[in-house]
């Protein structure tokens, strides 16, 4: 009976497949490609190594690797022939010094050991200085870029400095006495050495004129405030002292004319007095300051520029008809409301590239006599004019263009009319680019200037006017490379060298009597600016019924930098690739994003949600069209995109100067036309699936208030905290017990009031999700790139990240609700989906998460080798070298913040980032262990960080001081969201932190007792 | 040669006044001078940049005093005032002083105005000394004491050759004259009393014997699991480890005889986590003046040896000896590192030294008599455990282990604590 029965194997087994049938004895149903690594029969045959040669080679070679394992390695030291007195080995120096890449300023502290620059710090002496951003931290390993110019070129050919000087200078002599002009086209340098220095070039060389060029122009800005106020600038904002913050597009938290707004505004949102900020945001695509904005109102483009006239028109007292909806008009009319009631509490910005709208916010912020409004000490940071650069792309294809010599500028790459640029180019008889990699435009000049790193340069940069900042360098010059301004000197014939004209310009024009010596130290200089700020009235009527009849022609495409990449000139920094974006939480790669009713109308929707069945996330591809120039991008949908909107983001698609590998994403300069970031398009869907590296696949929170949570400032001014931030309950025996209680713990507690006890905050109203602390961590703690593969695998390995969370209903409250009104089976299938899916305008909430170093913790008792333990000063240890890879404790871990190394990231050719070349690894901090493959890893609260301030008081035999502790990530928050410190010390403010009503845990009810607080988030949400 | 001139000179000297000079010379000597705390006057004052032979920083001074009268025809109170301010002699124009100043490269001599008429006679003394005969004797000495101590090595193995000879003869003739006397037996038809009949030879009963067996060869298992173990323990542990180094510096010359403090050349060991290979420059601080070798040797590290090894330094340095001179051509010196911990360990040796003020030499051993720098210590992980758990925590005088030693000494009870009570064993402590 039991032969009659067949058994099969599969469906297509059963249903006995005509094709499948003959090969289903094969012991492999497909061909195994053998021949891949057998080599083809022919030679195998001909080859005299038998089976047995190869078994001997094999176990001569076994045992040979054996024997050899056996020895240890001679390792050699080499000291210092003459050790430098600053330098002990094993000890950090720190540089004050400041960036001003043409795109980010700012004031920074440079950590270096044994010489190499290895972490970027904020100067927190700096008060004016805005801190390090992501890229600004990442900054440092740009300094080991494997594809920096070692040397000057000419026509491609490496040659010498004098060479190329000689030649240079030459042609200049014959250029001026011909009467040709020549163009000095740079970044924004902000310098006022340099700009004297390029004065005395021009007064050299008279046919020389200097351009400067923002690849991401701030032109209209610049131009309003010009008009107003005589000087080609940008309004500097301190949003702490604003109580009523309404922005149109304005990304003031990302890098809206320069960026470093974030830390004001973070302060004026913590809760204090029963006072904090109210924001109300206008835009378009679903940006950083949207997702912190109490009140989001996507709009378009042209409705924005409607907004902006209603409301000034409504400030004035007047009226104005525009093509606004009713329910639009009722939230400008409530703003302007708040903005008169605010007064000088209130501040208006916008990010328009429309001078008009420029012009109206001035004139608003004026009107309302705004204290965050500075136009005294205006800031620096861009300087390039559109018309400049429009007019010389036609000189240069006139032929009237003698010499273009480029600084730090790539516009073969940024410019949208590139083509233009590039024929102009050729038609110009010196070219010269003066940059760091061989980038676009290398190819298209003849001299090509290798210049250092900023980390390697003298300079100095006047950030705000009044407030200037030092460049010195961290490091001797790795290659032969030469300042630009050294260069410029070379060819005006002098023997000075720029850092000697820079220290003599500062002391006679800068310092005041000052010493040098200590503006080195201290990194910046600031002089009270008692500058009368003259301000020109000027004529609005025409702004406002230009900005009133502004009109959508279809699609409005928006382009905007991603606060990972910028403007596109660190694309070859691998920490930067790999930084999950605050919103979409994709890395490597930019995208098209899109309302998800646009996407369904257009058949660029997934139904599948866009993940595949590896969990990776997908998009459509979409042909986008501006003005006969077509590109096609990946789309994402994007919550909270305005409809009749898409955003695209600068800075990717680099095809020189960067690693094939990190040649990611589309170039969105093209579609810049006219240097305006909207851009009405057309759009249709193409051929083909994206494959998106996406970190965060679930968006919504699902009514789970306890994890993110959350209350509006109405009732945290009204209510007990017991209402907003009750305590955990948990059943024990049937009965509701508080979850601190002790009879539901299930382990004894440990006495942690001796010594040390270090403990986290994380303030979710100050955290603005700018990542800035991802990329600390990241350089502090040796955390491995592992390309987009493995992050689309989810093998990321962060140690921290920031989760970020949409709101299904409009609000998180609404969620909540929702979810506690479910009720039945029926209800919870329909329910539970459908708050998966994100509304189209929701909520956002950011919260970073690293290892919340449970003292009850989970991961602990589960590891089979101990690798992992607890220490008395609350730190969770991870023991590398115990660690044998069981995984266990990740799987135990409620928080998903352990990470694995499936493989050996660094000297691996599978995985070409900076771990995989001599030079980038010299970014490597030397007192954290590079994790091998096998091993778990996970934050460890900066463990090297603390025992090194520990060592450090008692080696000088006092008490640790008060607020001495210090995180890689709590250092790099310059908004003061993460606090970290010693709970044992009663005068550290973490205490205070600690007793706060607003400080809770996450996932309290596991009983994990971390030692990593949230503060609650607050919303003014208070209808004014 | 210097010495065979400064005798000429005096040769020279004697024709012309030599009677003059001697009665000066003498009844001054006579009267106050003494060689003797001229030599530690000098050796305080002078060394660092003078010797007495040897052009250094400053001029070779044997005899300076009769040069100076015979070729310059300088008198003792040019040499007073030289010596008390130089920099004021040149300022004032004196023409010897300024040539002196610019043949030693405009290095101005620094002013003694403290050294009184005496003391300055009592140098002067000292280098109007003639110079001693090379001292051979002492070395050979040493060399001679040296070698019976290896002869009586030798000789062990001389006088054990020879037993085992004698022992080889003696069996090889028993065997002999067994063989001779079976022989005569055979010859004479004596019968020889037959063997026993032979009983199971003792291999085979216990081969047979199936327990014996068992319990030899787990026996045999275990010894080898024993001694595979320790000899699978032992690799990467290098306790003894002593490589030849670049430049064979003895720890036992410097730290040893001379007495110099560890930690003036590992002085980053105070306040880093590295001990620190001293840089060259630090060899030079003491080096410039001492370019030979004069302590006790032996016939393997001669004085010649010794005085290469310092042309090595010279050499990777860049310091040409005979001028005076850097030349600015270095190389660097690859030196093999002793004490390797693995990555993983973190180690800080400003944590055990200045803090803990542990001895280098309760890791280190007895470096200072270490001809060839070893590792001592295994350096494993349960020697560090052991001594964390031994050591208590030096807590006098540092103002930050007031609060901590007085909770923690009442929580356990005790009095002094070991590192290990202060948490000196959790993994994270040593491994981030």
């Amino acid at each position: 009976m039991s032969t009659s029965k067949t058994y099969w194997k599969n469906i297509a087994d059963l249903a006995s497949n005509p094709e499948l049938d003959p090969k289903r004895h094969n012991e492999f149903v497909e061909h195994i490609p053998v021949d891949e690594f057998l080599g083809d029969k022919e030679t195998l045959d001909q080859s005299d190594t038998s089976r047995r040669d190869f078994l001997k080679y094999v176990g001569f070679s076994t045992a040979a690797a054996t024997l050899a394992a056996c020895e240890g390695p001679v390792i050699k030291s080499i000291p210092y022939v003459v050790q430098p007195e600053s330098i002990v080995p094993g000890i950090a120096n720190y540089y004050a010094t400041s960036i001003a890449n043409g795109y980010d300023f700012a004031s920074i502290l440079v950590k270096t050991r044994e010489g190499r620059p290895i972490l970027i710090n904020n100067n927190s002496l700096d008060a004016t200085g805005t801190g390090a951003n992501a890229r600004v931290n990442a900054s440092v390993l740009d300094l080991y870029d494997s594809k920096r110019l070692t040397a000057p070129m000419i026509n491609g050919v490496a040659s010498s400095w004098e060479v190329f000087n000689t030649d240079i200078a030459k042609q200049l002599e014959v250029l001026t006495t011909d009467n040709k002009a020549i163009v000095l086209l740079t970044q924004t340098f902000a310098s006022p050495s340099m700009f004297a220095l390029v004065n005395e070039f021009k007064s050299k060389f008279p046919t020389a004129k200097h351009i400067t060029y923002d690849a991401i122009s701030q032109s209209s800005a610049l131009d309003a405030f010009e008009q107003r106020y005589g000087i080609r600038a940008l309004a500097d904002y301190d949003f702490s002292k604003a109580l009523m913050i309404v922005s149109v597009a304005a990304d003031f938290l990302g890098d809206w004319q320069g960026g470093g707004f974030d830390s004001g505004y973070s302060k004026s949102r913590i809760p204090q007095n029963g006072m904090m900020s109210k924001h109300v945001q206008f835009e378009s695509n679903m940006s950083l300051t949207g997702a912190n904005a109490d009140q989001r109102v996507p709009l378009t483009p042209a409705q924005q520029k409607q907004v902006l006239a209603v409301l000034y028109a409504k400030l004035k007292g007047t009226s104005l008809q525009t093509e606004l909806p009713e329910n639009i008009i009722k939230i400008v009319n409530q703003t302007a409301k708040a903005l008169l009631k605010s007064g000088s509490n209130a501040v208006v910005v916008t990010g328009l590239d429309d001078v008009n709208a420029q012009a109206l916010v001035l004139d608003i912020n004026t009107m309302l006599g705004s204290k965050a409004y500075d136009p005294s000490a205006p800031l620096m940071v861009r300087s390039g004019s559109d018309a400049a650069l429009t007019s010389l792309v036609s000189d240069m294809n006139s032929g009237a263009v003698g010499a273009v010599i480029m600084a730090g500028v790539n516009p073969s790459y940024t410019l949208p009319n590139a083509e233009a640029f590039n024929n102009g180019l050729a038609k110009v008889g010196l070219t010269a680019s003066f940059t760091l990699k061989a980038d676009e435009t290398a190819a298209n000049v003849n001299y090509l200037g290798a210049v250092p790193h900023y980390l390697e340069s003298w300079g100095d940069v006047e950030r705000k006017a009044g407030h200037f900042g030092l460049i010195q360098p961290t490091i001797r010059p790795l290659f032969d490379t030469m300042q630009f301004q050294d260069a410029l000197l070379a060819w005006m014939g002098s023997t000075v060298k720029y850092y000697d004209y820079l220290k003599t310009y500062w002391t006679s024009n800068i310092l005041n009597g000052a010493t040098w010596n200590e503006a080195l130290h201290d990194g910046y200089f600031s002089k009270i600016n008692n500058n009368a700020v003259m301000s020109q009235d000027i004529d609005l009527t025409s702004c406002v019924s230009a900005l009133a009849s502004a009109k959508d022609e279809g699609m409005t495409l928006t382009l905007y930098p991603k606060l990972g990449m910028g403007d596109g000139q660190q694309a070859n920094n691998p920490w930067l690739q790999e930084f999950p974006d605050p919103l979409t939480r994709v890395t490597w790669d930019n995208y098209l994003t899109m309302a998800i009713s646009d996407a369904k109308a257009l058949g660029l929707f997934m139904e599948s949600g866009g993940t595949d069945a590896t969990g990776g996330l997908n998009g459509l591809y979409a042909e986008v069209n501006v003005n006969g120039v077509t590109i096609t991008a990946p789309v994402i949908i994007q919550p909270g995109q305005a409809k009749g909107t898409v955003g695209l983001s600068f800075g990717y698609g680099r095809s020189a100067g960067v690693k094939e590998e990190l040649q990611t994403g589309v170039n969105a300069y093209p579609l810049y036309q006219g240097f305006n970031a909207n851009q009405t398009v057309s759009i249709k869907a193409a051929e083909g699936v994206h494959e998106f590296a996406c970190v965060q696949l679930h968006n919504t929170l699902m009514g789970r208030g306890d994890i993110i949570k959350e209350t509006s400032l109405e009732v945290f001014n009204t209510k007990s905290a017991k209402e907003w931030n009750p305590m955990t309950m948990v059943s024990l025996n049937h009965v509701e017990t508080p979850v601190d209680s002790p009879e539901v713990d299930l382990w004894d507690e440990f006495d942690r009031s001796i010594g040390h006890h270090f403990n986290l905050s994380i303030d979710l109203n100050a955290c603005t999700g700018c990542g800035a602390c991802v990329i600390a961590c990241h350089a502090e703690n040796n955390v491995p790139v592992v390309g987009k593969e493995e992050i689309r695998r989810s093998r990321d390995m962060h140690w921290l990240r920031i989760d970020r969370y949409y709101s299904s209903e409009t609000t998180f409250e609404g969620d909540d609700q929702r979810k506690d009104d479910i009720s039945g089976l029926s209800d919870s299938m329909t329910g539970f989906g459908k708050m998966e899916q994100p509304s189209e305008n929701p909520q956002v909430a950011f919260q970073p998460i690293m290892c919340q170093h449970c003292n009850h913790a989970p991961c602990e008792t589960v590891c089979p080798v101990a690798a992992t333990s607890h220490s008395k000063q609350g730190q969770n240890h991870m023991a590398y070298n115990r660690c044998v890879g069981t995984r266990y404790c990740a799987n135990n871990c409620p928080y998903k913040v352990r990470r694995f190394n499936w493989f050996l990231y660094n000297n691996n050719d599978q995985f070409d980032y900076h771990m995989n070349d001599d030079l980038g690894r010299m970014v490597i901090n030397p007192d954290v262990t590079v994790r091998s493959r096998g091993v778990m890893e996970k934050c460890s609260m900066c463990i090297q960080m603390t025992q090194k301030t520990i060592l450090d008081a008692k080696r000088d035999g006092r008490v640790a001081k008060t607020d001495e502790f210090r995180t890689a990530c709590s250092a790099a928050c310059n908004n003061g969201a993460l606090v970290f410190g010693d709970i044992n010390d009663k005068a550290n403010t973490i205490v205070a932190k600690k007793e706060d009503e607003r400080a809770y845990y996450l996932l309290d009810h596991v009983g994990t007792k971390p030692n990593v607080m949230y503060q609650v988030k607050v919303r003014n949400t208070n209808e004014v | 040669m210097i010495h065979s001139l400064s005798l000429n000179l005096f040769r020279k000297s004697r024709t012309a006044g030599f009677l003059i000079l001697t009665f000066l010379a003498s009844s001054l000597w006579a009267q106050d001078a003494d060689p003797a705390k001229g030599k530690s006057l000098f050796n305080t004052n002078c060394a660092a940049c003078h010797q007495l032979d040897k052009k250094m920083t400053g001029p070779a001074l044997r005899n300076v005093e009769t040069r100076l009268s015979e070729t310059e025809g300088l008198d003792r109170t040019w040499l007073y005032a030289w010596i008390r301010n130089s920099a004021g002699m040149i300022k004032s124009g004196d023409a010897y002083a300024n040539k002196i100043y610019t043949e030693y490269n405009n290095s101005a001599m620094t002013a003694f105005p403290q050294l009184s008429d005496t003391e300055l006679n009592d140098i002067l003394a000292y280098t109007a000394q003639p110079k001693a005969a090379p001292v051979t004797q002492a070395t050979s000495d040493v060399v001679g004491g040296g070698v019976p101590s290896t002869g009586g090595a030798d000789n062990n193995q001389i006088l054990l050759a020879g037993l085992a000879l004698l022992f080889g003869l003696l069996a090889i003739g028993l065997f002999m004259v067994r063989k001779t006397l079976h022989r005569f037996a055979m010859a004479n038809d004596i019968d020889l009393p037959v063997d026993k009949p032979k009983s199971t030879p003792i291999w085979i009963a216990f081969a047979q014997n199936q327990f014996l067996v068992l319990v030899t060869a787990i026996f045999f298992l275990l010894a080898s699991g024993y001694f595979v173990y320790g000899f699978l323990m032992q690799i990467g542990i290098d306790q003894g480890y002593e490589p030849v180094q670049p430049i064979h510096y003895s720890h036992k010359i410097h730290a040893g005889e001379n007495k110099i403090d560890c930690n003036y050349c590992h002085s980053s060991a105070r306040v880093s986590k590295h001990s620190g290979i001293p840089s060259l420059n630090i060899c030079m601080n003491c080096h410039k003046s001492i370019y030979e070798y004069n302590g006790p040797t032996t016939a393997e590290y001669t004085k010649d040896f010794y005085d290469n090894e310092i042309k090595k330094l010279y050499k990777a340095v860049g310091w040409d000896d005979a001028n005076q001179v850097y030349t600015g051509k270095t190389q660097p010196v690859k030196w093999v590192r002793i004490h390797n911990l693995p990555d993983f360990a973190y180690f800080n040796h400003s944590q055990h030294v200045t803090v803990a003020g542990i001895e280098c030499q309760t890791c280190h051993g007895p470096v200072e008599e270490m001809e060839i720098m070893s590792q001592y210590a295994p350096l494993t992980m349960g020697w560090c455990i052991n001594c964390h758990r031994e050591t208590n925590v030096k807590v006098t005088d540092n103002a930050y282990y007031d609060k901590i030693h007085d909770e923690l000494s009442k929580k356990y009870g005790v009095e002094e604590l070991t590192a290990a009570q202060m948490g000196g064993l959790e993994c994270g402590k040593c491994h981030y």
